[in-house]
């Protein structure tokens, strides 16, 4: 589908918009944390602990009395960053192995496929925390964690649909002009996979961002005292009963990224993969 | 023709961005009548509006639409499933598809038995026998899954469903079209027969012109969603609108060998001229 | 064809399916085993230094490290572990000084139950909301379930659990609090079988019971929400692409009601899809209890994982891991044979 077909179409779907801008206002709140953020997201104020939402701290501050409305803003970074890093490991390396075990099927995809299903039965947040706690917390260790673990569902649907278009007239057609290897793989095959991929990877994200905001509140995500959500959540959960809004708040946006690319995903889907309702 | 069996006026099919079904008007009464043309002509939508299954967002209007005495356009959910495989059933295309694949072929015909029928379970397992039997299939196919059933066999089971309840009228769409040529006149000798058995009325859709008009009545041709022509069965041959003509000669056989095959020219407007009786 | 030589045809497939799905089975384990080992063995944490603590000297940790057989090249190493796991040996944590075996079979119990009766709810209301949501497609009652479930699938598990204590605990005291029974019973009911539940019935006493499913209460709601939301999700798109096939079309034209073509037909022939649904959402609470039983002071394996990191204990995380992993391919690796042995299409 040629591309401003798919931009036109995509904007149709109200889901879609809604991920969108709401990925893109935390794209820019990322990118722009130093001149957003009111106060240094690490700044220790002894005197201002545990204050409610006031006129000079919009948010309120934590019980170390860090403004929180500076480490909410803060804490996109780690949060994009994590989806960034995801996303680099997971598509190439699923993509590349199914379109491997479709296109030369015989004992590689044999062999290929075997890994696929071995990785694919490991639990992932466990498997993540077991990394994390081996190899030292920190968020690229998250993130490889996650990331060496999402990769199989690409691998296996990328396959499959090569597997449906291999003895396809159109890549005969395209072999028979001479196209054949690299070119046949990256050229015609790869933006076969590509949408339903893309479709998987938003919505995976979605569940990619709880993931890390939960090793975050187990204390296995970014090293203190960096901002990040899941992290504040656990700070938060000291002091639950009675400056509940600490912890609140941090998951609350935790809960508005996920939904952005849950929204988004669907309407991917609804685009790319249209079925009769 | 005594009484009426299906009495349809002025019926249009309108889909958002093109009217499938234009104006289409005909009776059928206790007789087998032949609803051919291309794909496309809007037969199959008929045949779909008669039984109420046009789905949104298909919009289905006319001044008037009959099956039974029954008025279609002011029918109710309730009243429908009362009608539908009981009095008035439907065959479709394709038994791979149209056969439920995770129940046996005894579960779906007693499905048909049990939606309309108040009978005990051994009078309902006679009952199955008996129209399995008569559409030609032995006991033994009872337990066996869609899946292992041959194409033919799976018509036949199919016809055997429709037949289930002795409904009045029979709308068999495309019965034939995923079959081999040989299995063809096997599965229309077999709906004629029944018919005559039952006094049942059917409503034949196809896109073979010369192999229904060897076993039904009438014949109604369609193109393009408007009614071109209609003429008894008898009459082909001697057809004269150029899109009946095509349709009846653009068979090979023996006599055409060698020769070109007609085809039709679709600059001429077809539409709007009718032939024979209305 | 005779009974026995017919039963034995039809025994036939389902069979080569169990065999080759054990064999997958298999692999898969040793292929978990192998990760184990691998990131317990390439861990920057000394376990030596672990047992023999910081100021030993030299000998002793010469000692030790012999003991343990680090010395010996890594294939060897893996085969010790392997004869050890296969007598039940998963070393000691170093935290509680029990066997790591002793402590989880004790913990993993409490994990259980949570995740298998969340599981119950959340399937039985999943796949009928699933239904009802396909039956009256596009109405206010559709819009509303997929709102609640796209929640489901976006909120943070253990948020939602702080705020749902906070809330239903602290301020409105409806619901007991943290830990599986109050502390006056947690000494006077005996823990025969871990399964507090069970446990609490068979005391006799019924103040326990009550209070053991009132602390079971806020947990469960919050996994089975949890669970509730994907299995919703999947059984609606399930229903609604089977409902666009021929055989519905023709069932439709025997004269079947909306809801009975739903519940005789589409429900039959996405059986398999729902299995392999309910598994990945069991898989799920498994991995969710981890988050949940922090915040619920939940005594499973949770947290038990949660405390040995902190303690820096790897034989109790090394060995916690390997439980749940193994738990995982469990349910994966004989669903899938459950789902292959049940479908007649593949006669």
């Amino acid at each position: 589908m040629p591309s401003y077909l798919f931009f036109r179409r995509l904007l149709r779907s109200p889901a879609a918009v809604c991920g969108m801008v709401i990925i893109a206002l935390l794209m820019l709140v990322a990118l722009f944390a130093p001149l957003l953020a009111p106060f240094d997201p690490n700044w220790q104020d002894a005197a201002a602990r545990l204050q409610p939402p006031n006129s000079q701290h919009w948010l309120g501050t934590d019980s170390y009395g860090r403004d929180l409305l500076s480490r909410l803003i803060y804490g996109s970074r780690p949060a994009l960053g994590l989806v960034l890093l995801v996303t680099v490991i997971t598509l190439p390396t699923g993509l590349l192995i199914g379109i491997l075990s479709g296109y030369y099927g015989g004992w590689v995809e044999r062999v290929l496929m075997r890994f696929t299903d071995i990785v694919m039965s490991m639990p992932r947040l466990i498997l993540a925390f077991a990394f994390v706690a081996m190899l030292g917390p920190g968020l690229v260790n998250g993130a490889l964690a996650l990331a060496l673990t999402t990769w199989p569902a690409y691998a296996r649907q990328a396959r499959s649909e090569i597997q449906r278009l291999r003895h396809s007239d159109y890549l005969a057609a395209a072999e028979m002009s001479g196209i054949r290897g690299r070119r046949l793989l990256v050229g015609h095959i790869l933006p076969l996979c590509l949408p339903s991929s893309i479709v998987r990877l938003a919505l995976d994200l979605a569940g990619i961002i709880l993931a890390a905001a939960g090793l975050g509140f187990l204390g296995l995500g970014a090293r203190p005292p960096m901002a990040e959500w899941g992290a504040m959540i656990a700070d938060g959960m000291q002091v639950i009963f009675d400056q509940w809004w600490i912890a609140a708040i941090p998951g609350a946006a935790i809960l508005i990224s996920s939904l952005a690319f849950n929204l988004l995903g669907d309407g991917l889907r609804d685009v790319l993969e249209p079925s009769n309702d | 023709m005594t009484e009426s069996r299906i009495v349809v006026s002025d019926l249009n099919i309108d889909y958002p961005g093109a009217r499938v079904v234009d104006n289409l008007s005909f009776t059928l009464g206790n007789e087998r009548l032949a609803l051919v043309g291309e794909s496309g002509s809007g037969k199959s939508m008929t045949a779909r509006a008669l039984m109420g299954l046009v789905r949104k967002p298909g919009k289905v209007s006319a001044s008037q639409l009959n099956v039974l005495g029954h008025d279609l356009l002011a029918m109710k959910t309730r009243n429908w499933q009362q009608i539908r495989g009981n009095d008035i059933a439907m065959v479709l295309q394709d038994p791979r598809y149209a056969l439920n694949p995770v129940k046996n072929v005894a579960q779906q015909v007693d499905e048909a038995l049990s939606l309309h029928q108040k009978l005990s379970s051994s009078q309902r397992r006679e009952r199955v026998r008996e129209v399995i039997n008569a559409v030609g299939l032995q006991d033994n196919v009872l337990p066996r899954y869609p899946a292992e059933l041959s194409g033919g066999m799976g018509q036949r089971v199919m016809i055997a469903i429709a037949l289930a309840n002795n409904p009045k009228v029979l709308i068999a769409d495309e019965p034939t079209s995923a079959l081999d040529a040989r299995l063809r006149n096997q599965i229309l000798e077999l709906l004629v027969e029944q018919c005559e058995q039952r006094q049942m009325a059917m409503l034949l859709i196809s896109h073979d012109l010369p192999l229904v008009a060897e076993h039904c009545h009438r014949v109604l041709v369609m193109y393009q969603g408007q009614k071109v022509d209609e003429m008894p069965a008898a009459s082909l041959p001697g057809a004269t609108h150029p899109y009946t003509r095509t349709l009846w000669t653009c068979r090979p056989n023996a006599e055409t060998y060698g020769t070109m095959l007609p085809t039709l020219d679709r600059t001429q407007n077809l539409k709007g001229e009718s032939n024979g009786n209305r | 064809m005779s009974f026995i030589t017919s039963t034995l045809h039809h025994l036939r497939r389902p069979l080569f399916t169990l065999v080759t799905g054990l064999f997958t089975l298999a692999l898969t384990l040793m292929g978990l085993l192998i990760i184990t080992f691998a990131l317990s063995a390439f861990s920057p944490v000394d376990p030596v230094l672990q047992i023999v603590g910081d100021h030993a000297s030299q000998a002793t940790y010469d000692q030790v490290h012999q003991q343990l057989g680090l010395d010996k090249p890594l294939p060897l190493q893996f085969w010790h572990y392997l004869t050890q796991l296969a007598q039940g040996d998963l070393g000691t944590a170093s935290a509680t000084g029990q066997p790591v075996l002793h402590d989880l079979l004790s913990a993993f119990p409490a994990t259980l139950e949570l995740a298998t009766l969340a599981l119950i709810i959340g399937s039985v209301l999943g796949i009928t909301f699933g239904v009802l949501c396909a039956r009256f497609v596009g109405s206010p009652w559709d819009l509303a379930v997929r709102t609640f479930t796209l929640l489901g699938n976006s909120v943070p598990i253990f948020w939602l659990g702080l705020l749902m204590l906070a809330f239903f605990y602290a301020y409105l005291q409806w619901s007991a609090g943290p830990g599986r029974l109050d502390d006056i019973y947690q000494y006077t009911v005996e823990s025969k079988t871990g399964f507090v539940l069970i446990d609490t019935w068979l005391s006799g006493d019924r103040g326990a019971f009550l209070n053991a499913i009132n602390h079971l209460m806020l947990p469960m709601l919050l996994l089975a929400y949890y669970s509730l939301a994907s299995i919703t999700r999947l059984t609606r798109t399930a229903c609604l692409s089977e409902m666009n096939k021929e055989y519905i079309t023709l069932a439709r034209a025997k004269g079947a009601g909306d809801m009975a073509i739903l519940i005789r037909h589409v429900l039959p022939n996405i059986r398999g899809t729902l299995f392999t649904v309910i598994a990945l959402s069991y898989t799920s609470m498994l991995e969710g209890a981890v988050l949940t039983e922090t915040v619920f002071s939940w005594p499973g394996i949770g947290r038990y994982l949660t405390t040995a990191l902190f303690a820096a204990d790897t034989a109790a995380i090394m060995g916690g891991t390997l439980l749940i992993g193994v738990s995982f391919v469990i349910i994966n690796n004989l669903t899938d044979i459950l789902v292959r042995i049940t479908d007649p299409r593949v006669r």
